[in-house]
Order: structure tokens, then sequence, then C-alpha cells
């Protein structure tokens, strides 16, 4: 049984305006998303900005309602739970953001953090609260004089070393990591992504990586989920991305620059920008940029349809590939 | 230069009979701060030479961005100080010591500088039109109506759909890959001989950045402009750069050419570089990445020796005690800042199948 799954994901996030200040418009983040992720499997979410990749890891936690769909924990249905029933739910799933110090509050020790989280979900006895900081600590391979320094006194690395603990603290079994590693340096970015491979191992932990790195999502995920103006428009595993069969995953593959001088391509794969979520167009989000857009693109979104095992593709010209297989 | 655009083959290393556009000796930037002065760029030395990209790679803090601050006199004028003995050599002139009436008209106009994030460059308020204009009327001579059209046709090379439109839109109206177009127009509208580029493509996303590195190798090759590439993403410099300059800590610790860098590259940190990045295609399931253990040291508080050599690999007693000069070791074309370089090729890649 997956420990997370998701049908039919909607989130729209009103825009007012206007003298009355009324609902003038909607943006369109996240459209009809479903995926599933099983007990100890990381799932990557990849995008462009503005893709809803963040919103929908928002979404299944619940610190964004979302406007339509169902979220499936566990097999309890926690979409519309209040407050008091979705507290042992908070507490099992987590969330470590692109920017630690945005996320840190600047008055707290680390001790403070720590120990507040662990008092709100009484994971522990206060009396061994201090015992169990200081192993959090050097879980994330931080000093022990760590403990009683504010976020300020940290470096960028390092603050996303107090969020993975502050996030540990409470004994998650879901965590939902949202670009953690995309504002570090490439040095530092190694040392955070091995940080978050040994804690998954040590503690089982079920992932959602949100990224617009296909190439730390190919490193880090087990799958991917491809999104695209809110759409999910492709899910493989990631070892299949070389077979990926929806072409802006091609194109999202085909820009990532390649570390070798001697293997230079054009790199220029789509023309033209994402359009905006506030209008898509109707039929397949990407049929302004798709080198392969046919006349039905413009009329109808294409359904998302098997094309291989653990491999679903929304699009029209790579049906072909889905009669063999499915 | 081997032509098979849009993206070329690096070119060869420049023949020593050409005369580069900029060439910078010994530069020293040192920053006032409240806990004393701080070195941020430590005796720098380099050569641009025209319609070359140079890149110019280290993490936060090493020092890019201050380097080519520094060339372009942006830095706060009370809190810095560019050492006296430091040479930025340009049309004869040198700019380091040049005064600030005469600095205006190289900057912007010779040398021109591209941003992280247009957004905060460019003017809110200002029609994206109008702010092209002032750059037009400050640097030429054209009359309205010439200007005019010289600002439609720069947003029509940068690839900017029905520029005439587009001019009287306001910046916050553009989506970010056409701020940084705009910001291009901006650099490029007075046929700069150096375009400094500071992270141009960072805060993009990648089909956008794709199409922005795109346009400023074609108009490379149409203007020959130098171009100074300031970038931590190691997979952007392999494709577009012909030369790579790698700092640490303030210090240039190796340049080469990009084929030595990507393959031959001797400074133990340029190698660990390398290998830290994810590679395409060689996921071997729950494999480490080679990280660099440690972080950047505090330019307060710099190691003695080798700045490096807390967090080196291959590090010896010497190596603690006195810092290698630059160029000690290695090719003319290809020195490196070590006591002792690795011999090795580099590894290709890990792409072999799992």
């Amino acid at each position: 049984m997956p420990l997370i799954e998701v049908n039919n994901l909607v989130k729209h996030f009103p825009v007012r305006g206007g003298v009355f200040n009324q609902v003038v418009a909607h943006v369109h983040a996240v459209e009809g998303v479903s995926l599933s992720i099983n007990s100890g499997e990381t799932l990557g979410v990849v995008g462009e900005s503005g893709c809803g990749k963040s919103t929908l890891g928002k979404c299944i936690i619940r610190l964004i309602q979302p406007t339509e769909g169902q979220i499936i924990y566990e097999g309890e249905d926690i979409t519309h739970l209040d407050h008091a029933r979705m507290m042992p739910f908070r507490r099992k799933m987590q969330i470590l953001f692109q920017d630690p110090y945005s996320s840190l509050n600047p008055r707290f020790t680390v001790r403070a953090a720590l120990r507040e989280a662990m008092l709100l979900h009484q994971v522990k006895p206060p009396a061994e609260i201090d015992a169990e900081i200081e192993r959090l600590i050097s879980l994330v391979g931080l000093r022990p004089d760590a403990a009683d320094k504010f976020p300020h006194e940290f470096s960028g690395g390092q603050r996303q070393r107090i969020g993975i603990a502050r996030a540990l603290a409470v004994q998650p079994s879901f965590i939902v990591a949202d670009e953690p590693v995309s504002a570090l340096d490439v040095s530092i970015q190694a040392q955070v992504l091995n940080l978050l491979m040994d804690l998954r191992e040590t503690f089982g932990l079920t992932m959602l990586f949100v990224s617009h790195d296909l190439k730390v999502i190919e490193h880090f995920c087990d799958r991917v989920v491809v999104m695209y103006l809110g759409r999910q428009v492709e899910t493989l595993s990631t070892e299949d991305l070389a077979r990926a069969a929806h072409p802006y995953t091609q194109a999202l593959l085909g820009a990532n620059p390649i570390d070798d001088p001697d293997d230079r391509r054009p790199l220029k794969v789509l023309q033209g920008d994402v359009p905006s979520p506030l209008h898509p167009p109707p039929g397949c989000p990407f049929q302004g940029r798709c080198p392969l857009v046919m006349e039905r693109c413009r009329r109808e979104m294409p359904p998302l349809t098997r094309h291989g095992p653990g491999h679903l593709v929304a699009c029209w010209a790579a049906e072909g590939g889905s009669e063999n297989s499915a | 230069m081997t032509s098979a655009p849009p993206h070329p083959a690096p070119a060869p290393p420049p023949a020593p009979a050409r005369e580069p556009v900029l060439r910078v000796r010994n530069l020293t930037t040192r920053f006032r701060t409240e806990r004393g002065m701080v070195t941020a760029v430590d005796d720098v030395s380099f050569d641009l030479y025209p319609g070359e990209t140079l890149g110019i790679v280290g993490e936060s803090g090493c020092g890019k961005t201050v380097t080519s601050k520094s060339i372009m006199r942006l830095l706060p004028e009370n809190v810095t100080r560019i050492d006296p003995a430091s040479r930025i050599e340009f049309a004869g002139r040198n700019l380091a010591s040049l005064p600030e009436h005469e600095l205006r008209r190289v900057r912007g106009e010779k040398i021109a500088m591209i941003f992280q994030e247009p957004m905060t460059s460019l003017n809110p308020v200002f029609r994206v039109g109008w702010q092209l204009d002032e750059a037009l009327r400050l640097h030429t001579r054209l009359n309205r109506a010439e200007r005019r059209a010289k600002v439609i046709e720069m947003l029509r090379i940068v690839e900017i759909p029905s520029p005439e439109n587009r001019m009287d839109d306001y910046p916050h109206q553009l989506s970010g890959g056409m701020r940084q177009r705009v910001m291009i127009a901006m650099a490029l509208c007075c046929e700069p001989d150096i375009l400094i580029a500071d992270e141009p493509t960072t805060a993009l996303d990648v089909t956008i950045q794709a199409q922005i590195l795109d346009l400023m190798e074609s108009l490379k090759r149409k203007t020959r402009t130098a171009i100074m590439l300031i970038t931590h993403n190691l997979g952007v410099v392999a494709q577009v750069c012909d030369r790579v300059m790698v700092m640490y800590a303030g210090r240039v610790i190796e340049s080469g050419s990009v084929r030595d860098i990507f393959h031959r590259a001797r400074h133990p940190y340029t190698r660990a570089l390398l290998e830290s990045i994810p590679k395409k295609g060689g996921r071997v399931k729950g494999a480490r990445l080679p990280a660099i253990g440690g972080m950047v040291p505090s330019l307060f508080n710099l190691p003695k020796g080798c700045r490096f050599s807390d967090r080196c690999g291959f590090v010896q007693d010497r190596c603690r005690a006195e810092e290698p000069t630059f160029g000690e070791h290695g090719a003319a074309a290809h020195p490196v800042r070590c006591h002792f370089p690795i011999e090795t090729p580099v590894k290709i890649s890990v792409r072999a199948a799992p």
C-alpha cells in the first residue's frame, strides 16, 4: 500500500482586483495531479518556475488547502481534517525549504527551535529533550556548540542542516524537500545531498523532492513527476529518463548543459516562454512551444496514459508508444 | 575557430601575437569592515582576448564578482580599496586609477555588464524602451528617431517578440527571461568591447537559460565582443567558454583552456568541484557524491599556507606551511597554484551504467 496517495489534486489561487476587490481570475497552479508514493520511496517533482511543483508539495502536507482532490495518508483521507485531527499527521509530515534562513526564527537559538517542535508534538519527555537535541545536531554533522547559536551565525549549508535537524526532531516518516539544495554552492550541495541520502536510509524516510534540476533529481530520486503549467505531463522511473516520451521532458534533458567541452551541442531546444497560469491555453499546456504540436493538441488536453511499466505520459504525439506496452 | 553552430567547439588558445583587449595585473581589492580590512581579491592577473569567452568559476565568496566589479569600479568607494599596485589595462589606460568622469566614458559604452537578477538592475518605474533609450542618449549622438529605431532593432536582436509594443512595457510586465534579454540589449546597444556577465542565467529556468546562452554566443560571434562569464554552473562553462579561471578564497588557483580544466584539471579543488556535481546518466543506486568536506574558509581567518589545505584530500606538511605561487607548476597556458598538482587526466565521467 502506498504511504501517500494524491487523487486529482487541483489548486486555484484567486486573484482579486477592481473596485470591490472581487475575484477577477484564478491562477491555475495545480491542475489535476494524481500520484502515489510508496513507503521508503523518493519521488521527484521537476519543472520550471511557476509550474506548480512547490504548490503541489505544500498541498500534499496541507500547508496550502487544495481546491479539489483528495490526499490519502496511510489509508486515511486527510484532505479535510480539522486542526486538532490533523496534528498527528503534521508530526509525521515535515518540510525542508530552499532557504532555511527564512523558515528559522532569527530570535531562536537552534536549541530553542528544536525544543519548540519537540514540545509541541510531545515526542520526548521534557527531561530527555536536551540529550535529543545534541544527538540531532551531531546527526546532521554540526558541532555540539551549534546548539546555542542563532541562525545568522551559520553559512547556507549549515542552515540547511539545521532545517533538516528541525524536521527530524519530530520523527517524521514523510518529508517534502522543496528545492533543498538549490541555493547552495556546488560542493555544499553534494554534502547536503549525501546527508539526506544517509538519513533517508537510516530512518527509512519517504520523500517528495521538488527541484528544477533534473541532474539532481536523477541522482537522488527513484521516480519523477514532470510538471508543466500545473499539469503532470510525464511520470517515470529516473532510470528510464533516457526513454522519456514527452517532448517537454526531452527538452528539459536537452537544455541541461553537459559538463564536457568536447560534447557541445545546441542548447536551445525550445522557443518562447511558459504561458501565464492565469489563462492557460485550451488543450495541451505545452502546445505553444512544442516541436511536435498537432491540430488536436490545441483543442483537447491529452490524458495521462500508460506508456510502459510505471511510465505515464500526457501527450498526443507520444501516443504511438503506448500501444505496444500498455 | 571551427564552426559548428550554434555552439562552436572551444577556440584554440589565442596566438601570442594577438593583443588582449583587457589586461589585469595583480588586482587586489580590500574591503573595510567592522572586523577590520579583508582582502576579497588577492593578486589576480589575467588577459581577455577579443571574441573569446572567459569563464570565472568558484563558490560564493571566492572573489569572482568582486573581480568583475573592480574592473567596472562599481564597488562602494567609501569601504573599498583597490590596491594602487593593481593594473587594469584597457585601451591604453589603467582603469584602476582612472578618474570617475573619464571612467564613465568606458563604463557602459566600452565595457558593459549584466547581472544575475535583471529586476534589480532595471528601474521599475520607467518603460523598458525608455531605459534602453537612456543608454543611447548618454553614449551616442543619435537623434530621437534614430534612437527609437535602434531600440527596436536591439530588442529584435535579443529576440523579443513584437518589440514595438514591448518597448512600452514596464519591467514587471516581462518574464524573467525577457528581462534578461532587455538587460543584454541594453548592455550591447553601445557595441561594447567587453561584456561582463555575472551569473546571467542563474535565476532563469533551464530552457530559458539555454536561450540566453545561445543568444550571447551568437552575438559574440557577430560582434567579436569579449565575454567574461562569471558562474558557478560548470555545465554552462563546458558548453560556452573558451578559457576558464578557477578562483578560491580570493585567489586564482588554476586557469587554462576549457579542455585543460575539464579533462586535465590539476588542482585538487578544481578536480573535487568537477567530481561533486551529479552526472547525467551517471546514477548508481544509492551512490554518494564525492563531496568536498568542510567549507570555504573565512577571509578573516585564512589557513596558513595553501588556502585549500584544510579541505584538500592530498594535503601534505608543506601545504600547511607555505602558500604555493601561481604558475610555479604547469605550462604557461595552464598554470596551477599547488605544490603537488595532480598528474593523471580527469576520468571523463561516471557515465558507465550501474
